[in-house]
Order: structure tokens, then C-alpha cells, then sequence
């Protein structure tokens, strides 16, 4: 890296431009966190200010945990994403081996087909995907979403392993072949283990979809039992709309899981955005 | 060498077993993507060509698609939704994707000091889901709280504050722009890691030629990261004609004021779905989201077979 050559003037305005769109960019939710520890009055009247020990009020956070169910939310939330992230890594993981690992007829056409999903929404089947959840009873089950997440991962986690697993060597593989491992043992025992990182980068950008999606907890599991949070707090708000304690306090719990989880994993998920060009 | 052989060995043999694990490892997923993705997209494209006649599903043709792009009833809708669609992704376009060009080659000047910190923070939005930054910015822009004419007034712009997200003329734009804010990390992270894998020779070159600056960043930087702008654009497209939960939040299922920020996927819902007084009319939603498949494929296909394979690709 011989190039570093840049005025101070020049990265000065890099600087102040960066810095100015990282602003723009944390403003409104610090700004939302913030107000929700404050009471009423110091809401409206200093908004930008930080909540001191005479503002400080915890009232829209209890209010929210009294009337709405959000730890039952989280929990469907928690059930579906975690399930779903399995399943769609489990069937993704094993149709990649296949596909990669082997020669037989109509592979490429396998890979075709399932490499639909990564550019068609799976939201356009929606009229039929109710029906036939309809059909089968599922709808207001956690089944129901599960089901369609898990759908809804496969393609990206098969395209993206299928290159990983490729550069899993021959020789390994061949040689647990020699040893007498069984082809499942090979993939569960041998593979598994070394696309690992692959894995992780998989389930990390398939969880922000499924995590905060509407649509379909709206149209297929709108219930009160099986309510998402991302579902339960648009409700929610929505019926608080006036009471501003609340809404803030409701906004800032479904924000900080996100948040506390994009702070842990955030490397992870940008190297896997870029590629790994981002070292 | 061998293990090449070893395996064409393998493959030429025509009287081995059934390889039935291959069978065991592709099922799972097979199974659970055609059932619930493939079938019943499948079925939607199919039903957009019956309707009920006399209480019995009756094949019709594409006479749905006539009521849909003619009728007085659902035409208007229609027109104005795609309409309002193709704005919607205009605006992302023009700002989203320029801007998105913009911070990620500021961030890839080497040894810019807070370079992750910059990137970290600006990508954050991305995370949250649309109900959150929806509810955000609905308060932010809201005359009650007076966040936005406050901001507006320390500039001198005070004048030009309005309820923007309730005036017909505005909200679309309005929508547009929280949509931008949230998402104009992703054209970032995707141009930033194509800008980093331009090979430091080539840049090297450049700067020998003379090159640097903004002609180097036009000239050599801009062109080798073209391939990234087409796949941020193809991205931006087809997740803007499917787009519905900001919508949704930030308006409602009537995509108020007076239906200025209806777009097909707010349409999709209320039609198949119902909302309020509207009945949901299964044929009819199964048309519009027959519509909006045939736009994505469009755009998929052009990107696919008309740019992505004309533009020049450099192999470093």
C-alpha cells in the first residue's frame, strides 16, 4: 500500500462528510432511545436532550410490558428465526453437498431450479401459500411461518455453501472414503465442520429478513398467540399512537436485541455482504 | 492428478448401486422449496386465469387482466400503484445508489482512520426492520414533536416545514426518502468490497499515467466496479416492486393521503386480503402478484441476459 497519499484538506471533507452521513444515520434512533427514558414533558419539551436524574422515567416501559405481551413475542420471534435459520442451514447444507459433490444427471438444473428463489420473492405465492396453509390448518401456528422461512433461506444458503464446499479438498474426502466412512459420514463428520464460517455468514443476513418481516406473520400468523415482534410492536404502537411514552419504549425494546446483536456480530455480517474483501 | 482419475473412474462406471444418498441429501430441501415456494407460485399464476362465476371457479382467460387494466373499478388503482412504483424506484435510483457510490469510495481511501466505525454506523439502519424505522420517522417528521421544524429552523428553512408525510402531493417522496435512509447501506457495503478488490497494481498504474483524484475515481475506479452497480441496481428493483411494510407502517393498508403512496405491494394486500370494507378477492390478488412477477422477471431477465453479459468484466 504505497498510495496514501491524500491532502489534509481533501481527508478533512472526507472526514466531515463521512461523519456527517454517520449523523444522519444514528440520529433517529439515539434520538428515540434516549426520549424513552424520559418523562412526558421532557419529551416534548427538550427532545434533544439527554434524560437527567429529573427527566429520567421508566413509565412508557412499564406501561408497554403491563399491555402488550412483548416477552411473549420475542419468544415467537426467537422460536421461528432460530428454527427456521436450522432448517433452512440443515436441508441448505445437504442439498449443497449433493449438488457439489457429486456428478449425476440434471445437477445443473437442480442448481437452476433452486436458485430461483434468490431473485423471485417468495411474497408473490402469497394468495396460494395462505390457501394451502388454510388447507393443512396451519395458519396462526408458528408451523406456518417456520415453514415459509425455511423455504425462503434455501436458495441464498445453497448457492453460498455450494461455492464454500467446493474448496473443501478431494483428498479428505477421498481419503474418509478409504477408511470406510460412510457418504453421510463424510458430510456430517468431515464437511460440516470445516464450512462452518460459511455457515455462520449464511445464518447471520438470513436472520435480519426473517426477524423483521411483516408480511407474512400479518397474513399468515396474526393471532395473539403467535404474533412476532416485529408484528406485536407495529400493533402495538399502533394503538398508542398518542402516548408517546409507550411508543418510544415499545420502539426501543425491538430495537435493542437488533442492536446488541449487530454490535456482537457486525464483522461477521459485513465481511459476508463484501465477501470477504473487508478483512 | 490421481484423484481427478480416481473420479472419472467412479463416474464411468455405469453399474454402481443407486446412489440413494444423493437422493437422501437433495430431498429435504427439494421438497420443502416446491411445496412452499415453487407450488404455490405455480398455483397463483394459475389462478390468475379463473375467477368466480356463478360460485364456481371458471376459467376466464386473461379476462382478470382486462378487469384489472380497464375496469373503472380497479383500473385507476392499478395505474396509480404502478405508477407510484416506478417513482418509488426512481428515487432510489437517483439517490439511494449515487449516494450509496459516494460513501463507499470515500471509504475505501486507504488508511482512512474510523473507516469501521463510519462503515459500522452508516449500515445500521439496514438492520432494523421497516415497523421500527417507519414509527421513527413518523415521529421525527410529526409537527407535535417539532424535532424536523426545529432542525429546519437552525438552517433558516423553517418556511418550508409541512406535515409532509400527509399531504398528497409529498408523502410518496417522503416514504421514498425514509426507504433510501434505511437501505442505502447495502449499495454501500456491495460498491465498498468491489472498490477494495480493485488490485492495488492497477491503481499504481494510474497514479503513474498521472491519473489521480476525481479523473482516477471516473476514469478507472467507477468503470471496474460497473458489474457491482448492475447487481446493486437489479437488488434495488426487484426489492422496491415487492416492497410493502414501510408502506404499510408508515401509512397504512390505505396507503394514505387519498392513496398517493399506494404501490403494488399495499395494493397486493388489500385486495387479496381485505381491509376494512373490502372484501378479499382471491382471483384478483392472484393477478396483481401475476403482474408484479412478470415486472421482476422482466427486470431480472434484462439484467441477466442484457447487461450483466455486456458489461465488460475485468479478470485481475
Amino acid at each position: 500500500m504505497s498510495k496514501a497519499r491524500i491532502s489534509p484538506l481533501r481527508s478533512g471533507f472526507v472526514h466531515l462528510a463521512l461523519a456527517g452521513y454517520t449523523v444522519v444515520a444514528l440520529f433517529p434512533v439515539v434520538l428515540t432511545i434516549f426520549n424513552s427514558f424520559k418523562d412526558k414533558n421532557a419529551i416534548f419539551r427538550t427532545p434533544l436532550a439527554l434524560p437527567t436524574a429529573e427527566t429520567f422515567s421508566l413509565i412508557g416501559y412499564t406501561t408497554v410490558l403491563k399491555q402488550g405481551d412483548f416477552i411473549g413475542y420475542f419468544q415467537n420471534s426467537l422460536i421461528v428465526t432460530v428454527v427456521s435459520i436450522f432448517f433452512a442451514l440443515l436441508f441448505g447444507a445437504m442439498a449443497a453437498f449433493a449438488l457439489s459433490e457429486y456428478r449425476f444427471r440434471g445437477n445443473t438444473l437442480m442448481g437452476l431450479y433452486l436458485a430461483i428463489g434468490i431473485m423471485i420473492p417468495i411474497r408473490l405465492g402469497t394468495v396460494a401459500i395462505l390457501q394451502g396453509m388454510v388447507a393443512a390448518g396451519l395458519v396462526n401456528t408458528l408451523t406456518a411461518l417456520i415453514l415459509v422461512y425455511t423455504a425462503q433461506g434455501l436458495p441464498l444458503a445453497i448457492f453460498i455453501l455450494s461455492e464454500f464446499m467446493r474448496t473443501v479438498s478431494d483428498d479428505l474426502k477421498n481419503a474418509g472414503r478409504i477408511d470406510g466412512l460412510s457418504e453421510y459420514a463424510i458430510f456430517f463428520r468431515l464437511v460440516l465442520p470445516l464450512v462452518r464460517p460459511a455457515m455462520a455468514t449464511v445464518a447471520v443476513f438470513t436472520m435480519i429478513p426473517i426477524w423483521n418481516d411483516l408480511w407474512f406473520p400479518l397474513i399468515l400468523a396474526p393471532g395473539e398467540a403467535t404474533k412476532t415482534v416485529t408484528l406485536g410492536s407495529q400493533v402495538f404502537i399502533g394503538q398508542f399512537v398518542t402516548n408517546w411514552n409507550a411508543v418510544l419504549a415499545a420502539l426501543s425494546l425491538a430495537i435493542f436485541p437488533v442492536l446488541i446483536l449487530y454490535v456482537i456480530f457486525s464483522r461477521q455480517l459485513i465481511r459476508g455482504i463484501t465477501a470477504g474483501a473487508v478483512k | 492428478m490421481r484423484n481427478a482419475m480416481i473420479s472419472e473412474d467412479e463416474v464411468s462406471v455405469p453399474k454402481r448401486s443407486t446412489r440413494w444418498h444423493i437422493l437422501v441429501f437433495l430431498l429435504p430441501a427439494f421438497i420443502v422449496y416446491s411445496a412452499v415456494m415453487i407450488l404455490p407460485l405455480i398455483e397463483t399464476l394459475r389462478l390468475s386465469l379463473f375467477n368466480t362465476v356463478d360460485g364456481q371457479p371458471t376459467f376466464v382467460g386473461l379476462a382478470n387482466f382486462g378487469v384489472l387494466f380497464g375496469d373503472e373499478r380497479w383500473a385507476a388503482d392499478f395505474w396509480r400503484a404502478l405508477k407510484n412504483n416506478f417513482v418509488f424506484f426512481a428515487i432510489h435510483m437517483l439517490i439511494q445508489n449515487p449516494l450509496g457510490i459516494a460513501l463507499a469510495a470515500m471509504l475505501s481511501i486507504p488508511k482512512l482512520r474510523l473507516a469501521t466505525f463510519y462503515r459500522t454506523a452508516i449500515f445500521m439502519p439496514t438492520i432494523l426492520s421497516f415497523v421500527i424505522v417507519g414509527f421513527i420517522w413518523k415521529l421525527i417528521l410529526s409537527p407535535i414533536w417539532g424535532i424536523t421544524p426545529f432542525f429546519m429552523d437552525i438552517v433558516g428553512l423553517k418556511w418550508m416545514f409541512g406535515p409532509w408525510l400527509g399531504k398528497p402531493g409529498s408523502a410518496l417522496i417522503t416514504v421514498s426518502l425514509i426507504s433510501v435512509w434505511q437501505n442505502v447501506g447495502i449499495p454501500m457495503m456491495l460498491i465498498y468490497a468491489a472498490l477494495l478488490n480493485i488490485p492495488d497494481e492497477v491503481i499504481e498504474a494510474a497514479e503513474c499515467d498521472g491519473i489521480t483524484g476525481w479523473s482516477q475515481f471516473w476514469k478507472i475506479k467507477l468503470p471496474l466496479v460497473l458489474p457491482a452497480i448492475g447487481m446493486v441496481s437489479i437488488l434495488t428493483f426487484v426489492g422496491n416492486f415487492n416492497a410493502f411494510d414501510l408502506i404499510y407502517t408508515v401509512q397504512g393498508a390505505l396507503a394514505g393521503p387519498d392513496g398517493s403512496t399506494d404501490i403494488l405491494g399495499t395494493l397486493l394486500y388489500r385486495t387479496f386480503f381485505g381491509f376494512q370494507l373490502q372484501l378479499g378477492d382471491r382471483s384478483m390478488g392472484a393477478t396483481i402478484a401475476t403482474v408484479m412477477f412478470l415486472i421482476i422477471l422482466a427486470g431480472v431477465s434484462l439484467y441477466l441476459f442484457g447487461i450483466q453479459r455486456r458489461v465488460r468484466r475485468y479478470q485481475f
